[in-house]
């Protein structure tokens, strides 16, 4: 059990009194962390911020105990400009360490891999944690990245210009011919400051960066930001709007599954399932817009609750969409599980084991493909998610099949999920009015989007206006598992293995 | 006179015609409309018209191949006889000479490809150079057979072997240089299952990714040149396939414009149902297709 003078344990999408959250000095919280995160505590969010006292950092940890359905909160203090590094002994902090070295000048000591994460300028002007001179523009993907020596042995650089449209990252491969010894991924390109901008933002307009923050990720980004104004305000919403929330959520979930298969589907040739999945993507999209307008959900959710109603004319409409929806989907991809040169293609590529799964503190489909029972929706729900459970989807091969085989799985439970929500809409309003903001109040916001777990926290000051606002997208912590994957891999199936992980550039930039 | 004339027109005008047929196919499979079946003509007229961006880092050899890899797919077209008909030029041992056109097309390209220096370039020219190690030998199996088979040394005698004999003992194995000259025909006009030709991805691509720098009317001639070649050797494997003949001139044209049209068909569908093969599979297929046909060698001298 949780030592209270330790740890100060809370739940999804509540708002805590910063006294309350115990302080400790560094080697303590780091003796703490290191000790919870051996016995199975994931870390959710790590995070420094400037809004103490000036000349030192305050770091806060989230710790998530999904066995309990708890969270753990703790914090503490970094005075000087370095501090000894906790990644050597548990590695799912390993870019946690590099963002704090990056946004506040600070080097964290011991880290074996120490390099900017989005290359961008200290926040702390005149602490560098690269003494990089100040003022000059720093280049994203610069610098120098892991090199395996030898006669043969030739390196690979790809992007940050692609041939297809995708997002912008630079990929560097250690190869011997076919075979990949290493791949390096330098991120960064795409990053625009919207941690900052939430701070320094009134709040609803917060909500719109919240929603382009990783554009294929609105609804969920959105909910989460939303459950976090409304933990700070006290808003407590109605059971319509969490209803309505969770439709949304799900039917962004349902769209990119379907699309990721048929990427999938796409990368090795594999024609019918690529062109069907495409258009039945569009048809998900589009159920979205019955709902709110828009095909990506923008508008759909507001802090209280929700920006749109269903009637009964729309949720028979969707209902219908849901059928045909389903059917089709159906079709498609049981024609590329069964497809012999498929299954082939997938299975025992790109294995990513549940041990290491655990180390990099893996999230989403990637977790659940190694067997890792780890699902905010049900390790700590909140919403919905806490009256209705979801059955979980897991599978235990690790491989780009798994991956693939668990999308295919949560596409069947999530229509189940929506049609359930429909014929039972809980009565009443969508909107419940929200305060304003508790001062010296933390909250964590967790949400299972449908890359895995977006974490959003935030931390307000003394006239209750956000002083920090931290956001961790599912991409943050899956980059490094898909570089694991990729060791001892033919180069050909890169582009396999990346749309297995399907990760966010912009999410993980920010 | 007539016979040649044909000869020329088909082989230089039909080729992209295949493409779009294969094309249309695929759509149809995926419940697509897809482009109009005229589409690489379309492709090749705006090319033509296109400038060229060349690299500073390129020597000759980077404009020169595509236009020796043309040139040397049209003279190996020159050498194989179309349906029942002669071949423009025929000499003894001109199998020889065709297998080393489409090989001096193969060592310009992928010169060309090292000659830019970029990583992927230097992949797919390994690629592409390690599967032709495998796809030559078939191909000279497959010859063999028929050679055997006709006891001549000429193209177009050699593969009108199945036609002139057309005997119980032979079809066997042409059944078997049939199945091998198909994988042939796929690896070496890199389709599905060997390489895809629709790929963005520059990491998986063979054939593609060796032409990447080229651009307006260089990459125009490659495109117009990668489709004779499917021709050609759609037009080789078409002798074993259907060694029929009706005997009057007009109506075996029309036969064998049908049978190639055929053929495009039967690539799109099998591009339509399968998956490309990972990379490290490739050359199982085609040690395959050397089986085929060394088994077809072995069937007709045991």
């Amino acid at each position: 059990m949780t030592n209270p003078s330790e740890m100060l344990a809370t739940i999804n999408g509540q708002a805590v009194a910063l006294e309350q959250i115990p302080r400790h000095d560094l080697a303590t919280f780091q003796r703490i962390v290191l000790r919870e995160t051996a016995h199975g505590q994931r870390v959710a969010s790590y995070f420094g911020t400037a809004s103490g006292n000036p000349g030192g950092i305050d770091v806060f940890m989230v710790l998530a105990n999904d066995a309990n359905s708890e969270l753990n909160l703790l914090s503490s203090r970094i005075e000087g400009d370095s501090f000894p590094a906790m990644t050597p002994d548990c590695n799912q902090l390993h870019l946690f360490e590099r963002e704090i070295a990056e946004q506040y000048g600070l080097r964290p000591e011991g880290h074996p891999w120490l390099k900017p994460v989005r290359y961008q300028a200290s926040w702390r002007p005149g602490h560098d944690a690269w003494n990089r001179p100040e003022g000059q523009p720093i280049i994203p993907g610069s610098g120098d990245f892991y090199r395996v020596e030898g006669d043969e042995i030739h390196e690979v650089a790809v992007g940050p210009v692609h041939a297809g449209i995708i997002e912008p990252g630079h990929f560097r491969f250690q190869c011997h011919g076919e075979h990949v010894y290493h791949l390096e991924i330098a991120l960064g390109y795409q990053h625009r400051g919207i941690e900052q901008a939430m701070v320094s933002q009134p709040v609803k307009r917060a909500l719109h960066y919240a929603e382009t923050l990783a554009g294929d990720t609105t609804i969920g980004h959105a909910t989460a930001h939303c459950q976090l104004i409304e933990a700070l305000s006290g808003c407590k919403k109605t059971v319509r709007a969490q209803s309505l929330r969770s439709i949304a959520l799900e039917l962004e979930r349902l769209a990119n599954h379907i699309g990721d298969l048929g990427a999938l589907s796409g990368d090795i040739g594999f024609l019918p399932t690529a062109a069907y999945c495409g258009r039945i993507r569009g048809d998900f999209l589009n159920m979205t817009a019955v709902l709110c307008g828009n095909r990506f959900g923008r508008g759909m959710l507001r802090p209280g609750g929700t920006g749109y109603d269903l009637d009964a004319a729309r949720i028979n409409d969707l209902r219908t969409r849901l059928d045909q929806g389903e059917k089709d989907a159906a079709n498609a991809i049981e024609l590329f599980f069964d497809a012999p040169s498929v299954l082939a293609r997938l299975e025992g590529k790109g294995i990513l084991p549940a041990e290491i799964c655990h180390t990099l503190g893996i999230v989403g489909p990637a977790a659940r493909a190694a067997g890792l029972q780890r699902d905010v929706r049900h390790d700590q729900p909140s919403g919905i998610y806490r009256f209705v459970q979801l059955p979980l989807s897991t599978w235990d091969s690790a491989d780009v099949f798994a991956r693939a085989y668990v999308r295919w799985l949560e596409i069947r439970h999530s229509i189940a999920f929506i049609r359930e929500q429909l014929q039972a809409l809980p009565a009443g309003s969508i909107q419940a009015p929200t305060g304003p903001l508790k001062p010296g109040h933390l909250a964590v916001s967790l949400i299972e989007g449908w890359r895995g777990e977006l974490c959003h926290v935030a931390l307000t000051g003394e006239q209750g206006r956000i002083q920090r606002y931290k956001i961790t997208d599912p991409s943050f912590h899956n980059w490094a598992g898909l570089a694991y994957a990729m060791r001892d891999q033919q180069i050909s199936d890169f582009p396999l293995l990346n749309k297995s992980f399907n990760l966010s550039y912009c999410g993980h930039d920010l | 006179m007539f016979n040649i004339f044909i000869h020329l027109v088909l082989l230089l005008v039909m080729p992209p015609l295949l493409l779009g047929v294969i094309n249309k196919t695929k759509a149809l499979f995926a419940g697509r409309k897809g482009p109009p079946v005229l589409q690489l003509y379309f492709d090749l007229i705006k090319l033509a018209r296109k400038g060229v961006v060349i690299s500073q880092t390129t020597t000759w050899i980077f404009v020169g191949a595509p236009v020796i890899t043309l040139v040397g797919i049209v003279m190996a077209g020159f050498l194989v006889p179309l349906g029942p008909f002669h071949a423009p030029v025929a000499f003894t041992g001109d199998l020889i000479l065709f297998a080393y056109l489409l090989a001096i097309g193969r060592f310009f390209t992928t010169a060309a490809a090292l000659d830019t220096g970029s990583a992927f370039e230097g992949m797919g020219a390994a690629r592409e150079v390690t599967f032709a190690c495998l796809s030559e030998p078939a191909l000279f199996f497959a010859l063999l057979v028929l050679a055997k088979m006709s006891g001549s040394l000429v193209l177009s005698d050699l593969l009108h072997a199945p036609l002139a004999v057309g005997s119980q003992g032979a079809a066997a194995s042409l059944v078997l240089v049939a199945i091998g000259m198909f994988i042939l025909l796929l690896a070496e006009n890199s389709r599905i299952p060997v390489d895809d030709p629709n790929t963005h991805l520059e990491l998986t691509m063979i054939h593609e990714v060796m032409v990447l720098d080229h651009s307006g009317p260089l990459l125009g001639l490659i495109l117009y040149g990668a489709s004779i070649k499917l021709f050609v050797l759609s037009a080789v494997l078409l002798h074993i396939l259907f060694p029929f003949q009706s005997g009057s001139v007009p109506l075996d044209w029309g036969l064998f414009i049908v049978e190639m049209l055929v053929v495009a068909v039967g690539v799109g569908v099998v591009e339509s149902v399968m998956a490309r093969l990972q990379m490290r599979h490739v050359p199982y297929l085609l040690v395959a297709a050397i089986l085929f046909c060394a088994f077809g060698f072995v069937l007709l001298v045991r």
